[in-house]
C-alpha cells in the first residue's frame, strides 16, 4: 500500500545548525498528500527542528521548503497554511476553552457566525461539548490535549503538526486518544507530520514513518517495512518491543552469508523468532537471566556463553528459573546482518526468496 | 454561645487545640502590627479629635474642629491638587515605562544583563542620593540639563523654582525612580509565561501587538495589580526627594500630603491638624484597598 499520492510538504537539502549542536543536516524529506508521517527518533535527533522548521517557527541556513507546491522557506507561520499542537498544548490560560479554539480564526477577522459554527464543530469533534467556558486549569490532561487538538482543526488548515502530544499523558490514555487522533486525521483528509520518541506510536499510527539520528534520516518506509527490514543496526534497536537483539556474529554458530568475514558482522534477530530449547538441543548454549510474564506473552532475559544477552519472546506461559542452563536457536532466515562498522544492513538474497 | 449539636469531649478538644495553634501562628505578626500599625493608627486618631496643647493651655476635645480648619484651609486644597496629579501621572507612567523596558529587557540582545543592571540601578540608589543628582541635573544654567538645551541655543530654565514646571520635574525623578524597580516585577513575570503561548499566537496569526493584548497583558494582569498598589503607595509614601528637592515650594507647587503632614507635625508642631490629614490619607487609602480587594480582584486571571 504504499502511498501513490503526490507530495505536499517537501524539505529540499534543508540544513539548521545551532551553536550548542543539534538541529538537522541536509535533510530531504518528501510527505504525500493526506498522509500520516511520523518523525521518530531518540532525543536530539533533529525531529522537533524538522517540524518546527516546516511549521516555519526555525528558518533554515540552507535549503528550501514546500508546502503544497508553494515554496514557504521565508514565509511566517501564519501564512503557510498549518497548524501546530505543542507538546505543552501551549493553551492560553487566561481564556476559555472556546476562547482558546477560536483564537486564530478571531485574529484572521474570521465572522462571528462562522466562528461558532466551526467552534461547535471543532467542540464535537473532539468529544469538548459542554466545556467551552471552562480555562485550561479547570481541565484534566486529556480534556487540555482535545482543546489544543480542536484549536489545531478548527481552522481547516490542510497540514497539521503535532509536537509530541501525547508524552504528557499517562499510559492508559495515551493509547486511547492515539486512535482517536488517527481517526480525526482520516476523517478530515488532513496531512499530519507528528513527532515522537515512542516507537510503538509510529509503528501505531504511522503511514509513513521516518527515522532520524543526529541529524539526519536513518531510514523512512510503512512501519512493516522498518520493523522487517531494518536498514541499519541503530533502526533495528530501536524499533520493536524488546528491539532487535545485536550481537557479534562471531558469537553465533550461524554462518555469515557467502562472500562476507564473519568478525565484521554483526546479527540480529527478533525475540519472537528466538526458540527456547533444553540444554544441548540448541546450538547456542545460554542462561536464564530473568523473565518477564506479560499475559499472552513472556519475555526471557538470556546471557549467551560469551556475555551478550539476548530477549527471547514466547507465547503464554514460560517457566524458566533465573539461573537455569537453556539453548536456542532461531531460523537462518530469521538472521539480520549488518556490517558491524557502518551498521548498514547486509542484503542476503534468501530473503528475499522467502517473503 | 448557641450550639445546634453538643460536641463530644475529644473533638472539642481537638478544635481547641487547633484554635490555639492558629493563634500562636499568628501571635508575632499581630504583636508588631498592633504595636507599630494599629496602636499608632487609633493615637492618630484619638488625637485628632483635641485641640492643640500648650504647656499652659492642656489640649481639649473639639471634635471634629481639625477636620474642618483642614477643609477651609487652601494649602489643603493645593495639596490634595499636587498629590492627585503625582499620582495620576506617576502611577500609569511609571507602570508603562517599567513594560516596556521589560518586553525590551526579556528580548534576546547583546549586553542583556547590562541593560538589566542599567535599568535597576535607580531603585539601588537611595532616594536622598538620587534626588541629589537630580539636583545637579536640574540646576539652572550649570546642570546637566541646561547645559544639553544650552547646545541649541535655548535660555536656561530653573526647573525646580518656577510654579509651573516644579512638580513636573519632581515627577520626573520619581518615575525615573520607580520604573526601574517595577520592571523587575514584570521581568520575573514575562520569565514565567512559556515561549510556546508566543509561538503558538504567531502559528494562529497572532502578530507582535495582537500578542501583548490578546495574550501578555492579561497574563501579566496580577503583577500590574501589585505595581500599581505599589505606585500608589509609593504616590503617597515617596516623599524624600522633596526634602533635596524643593521643599515643597515655590509656593506649595510642589507640596504632597505626605510631606505637609510632615510639615504640621514636626516644623509647625501643630500635631493635632498633621493627625487629622493623616487620617483622611488612612481613609483614602483604605477605600481603594477594599475597591481592590472586591472589584478588581475579581477581574484578574490568576495561575
Amino acid at each position: 500500500m504504499t502511498a501513490r499520492a503526490e507530495s505536499f510538504v517537501r524539505l529540499d537539502q534543508v540544513t539548521r545548525a545551532f551553536p550548542g549542536g543539534g538541529g538537522v543536516s541536509d535533510l530531504s524529506i518528501t510527505i504525500p498528500r493526506g498522509s500520516f508521517t511520523v518523525l521518530l527518533g531518540p532525543s536530539g535527533c533533529g525531529k522537533s527542528t524538522t517540524l518546527r522548521l516546516i511549521a516555519g517557527l526555525e528558518t533554515p541556513d540552507q535549503g528550501r521548503i514546500e508546502i503544497d507546491g508553494r515554496e514557504v522557506t521565508a514565509l511566517a507561520p501564519s501564512a503557510r497554511g498549518l497548524s501546530v499542537v505543542f507538546q505543552s498544548y501551549a493553551l492560553f490560560p487566561h481564556l476559555s476553552v472556546a476562547e482558546n479554539i477560536v483564537f486564530g480564526l478571531k485574529v484572521r477577522r474570521v465572522p462571528k457566525v462562522e466562528r461558532t459554527r466551526k467552534l461547535k464543530e471543532a467542540l464535537a469533534l473532539t468529544g469538548l461539548e459542554g466545556l467551552d467556558d471552562r480555562k485550561p486549569a479547570e481541565l484534566s490532561g486529556g480534556q487540555r490535549q482535545r482543546v489544543a487538538l480542536a484549536r489545531a482543526i478548527v481552522a481547516d488548515h490542510p497540514l497539521c503538526l503535532m509536537d509530541e502530544p501525547l508524552s504528557n499523558l499517562d499510559a492508559k490514555l495515551r493509547h486511547g486518544v492515539r486512535q482517536e487522533i488517527r481517526a480525526l486525521q482520516r476523517r478530515l483528509g488532513m496531512t499530519v507530520i507528528y513527532v515522537t520518541h515512542d516507537q510503538t506510536e509510529a509503528m501505531g499510527m504511522a503511514d509513513h514513518v521516518i527515522l532520524m539520528r543526529a541529524g539526519r534520516i536513518e531510514q523512512q518506509g510503512a512501519p512493516v517495512a522498518l520493523y522487517e527490514e531494518p536498514a541499519t543496526a541503530f533502526a533495528a534497536s530501536f524499533i520493536g518491543t524488546p528491539p532487535m537483539t545485536l550481537v557479534p556474529a562471531a558469537a553465533v554458530s550461524i554462518l555469515a552469508p557467502a562472500g562476507y568475514v564473519q568478525e565484521r558482522l554483526t546479527a540480529g534477530v527478533r525475540s519472537e523468532a528466538v526458540r527456547l530449547l533444553p540444554t544441548g538441543v540448541g546450538p547456542l548454549p545460554a542462561t536464564v537471566v530473568a523473565s518477564e510474564f506479560l499475559g499472552a506473552e513472556t519475555f526471557v532475559y538470556l546471557r549467551l556463553a560469551g556475555g551478550e544477552t539476548l530477549t527471547a519472546r514466547i507465547p503464554g506461559r514460560a517457566e524458566p528459573v533465573p539461573g537455569a542452563a537453556v539453548s536456542v536457536r532461531w531460523p537462518e532466515e530469521a538472521t539480520h546482518w549488518f556490517d558491524c562498522e557502518t551498521g548498514r544492513r547486509i542484503a542476503i538474497p534468501h530473503m528475499a526468496e522467502g517473503s | 454561645m448557641p450550639r445546634s449539636r453538643a460536641l463530644d469531649p475529644i473533638a472539642q478538644r481537638q478544635r481547641r487545640l487547633h484554635a490555639l495553634y492558629g493563634w500562636m501562628l499568628l501571635t508575632p505578626a499581630l504583636l508588631l502590627l498592633t504595636l507599630f500599625a494599629f496602636l499608632p493608627a487609633a493615637a492618630t486618631l484619638w488625637g485628632s479629635f483635641f485641640s492643640r496643647g500648650t504647656p499652659r493651655r492642656p489640649a481639649v476635645f473639639n471634635g471634629l474642629e481639625n477636620y474642618a480648619d483642614l477643609f477651609a484651609d487652601p494649602t489643603f486644597w493645593t495639596v490634595i491638587g499636587n498629590t492627585l496629579l503625582y499620582a495620576a501621572v506617576t502611577i500609569p507612567v511609571s507602570i508603562a515605562l517599567a513594560l516596556l523596558m521589560a518586553l525590551w529587557a526579556d528580548g534576546r540582545m547583546p549586553l542583556r544583563g547590562f541593560v538589566r543592571g542599567a535599568y535597576f540601578t535607580p531603585t539601588v540608589l537611595p532616594m536622598v542620593a538620587a534626588a541629589n543628582l537630580w539636583l545637579f541635573f536640574y540646576t539652572p544654567g550649570l546642570g546637566v540639563i541646561d547645559a544639553f538645551t544650552g547646545l541649541f541655543g535655548l535660555p536656561p530654565v530653573n526647573w525646580l523654582g518656577q510654579p509651573q514646571t516644579a512638580l513636573w520635574a519632581v515627577i520626573v525623578v520619581t518615575v525615573w525612580k520607580e520604573a526601574g524597580f517595577f520592571m523587575i516585577f514584570y521581568l520575573a513575570a514575562l520569565q514565567t509565561i512559556p515561549p510556546d503561548l508566543r509561538e503558538a499566537a504567531r502559528v494562529e496569526g497572532a502578530g507582535r501587538f495582537t500578542y501583548l493584548r490578546r495574550v501578555l497583558l492579561p497574563l501579566l494582569m496580577p503583577t500590574t495589580a501589585f505595581i500599581f498598589i505599589n505606585a500608589l503607595i509609593n504616590s503617597v509614601k515617596l516623599i524624600d526627594q522633596l526634602f533635596i528637592l524643593t521643599k515643597g515650594g515655590p509656593n506649595n507647587a510642589t507640596k504632597l500630603a505626605l510631606y505637609w503632614v510632615w510639615e504640621m507635625a514636626f516644623s509647625y508642631f501643630d500635631r493635632p491638624h498633621a493627625a487629622a490629614m493623616t487620617v483622611l490619607l488612612l481613609l483614602v487609602l483604605g477605600v481603594v484597598a477594599i475597591l481592590h480587594f472586591t472589584v478588581f480582584d475579581k477581574r484578574i486571571h490568576y495561575r
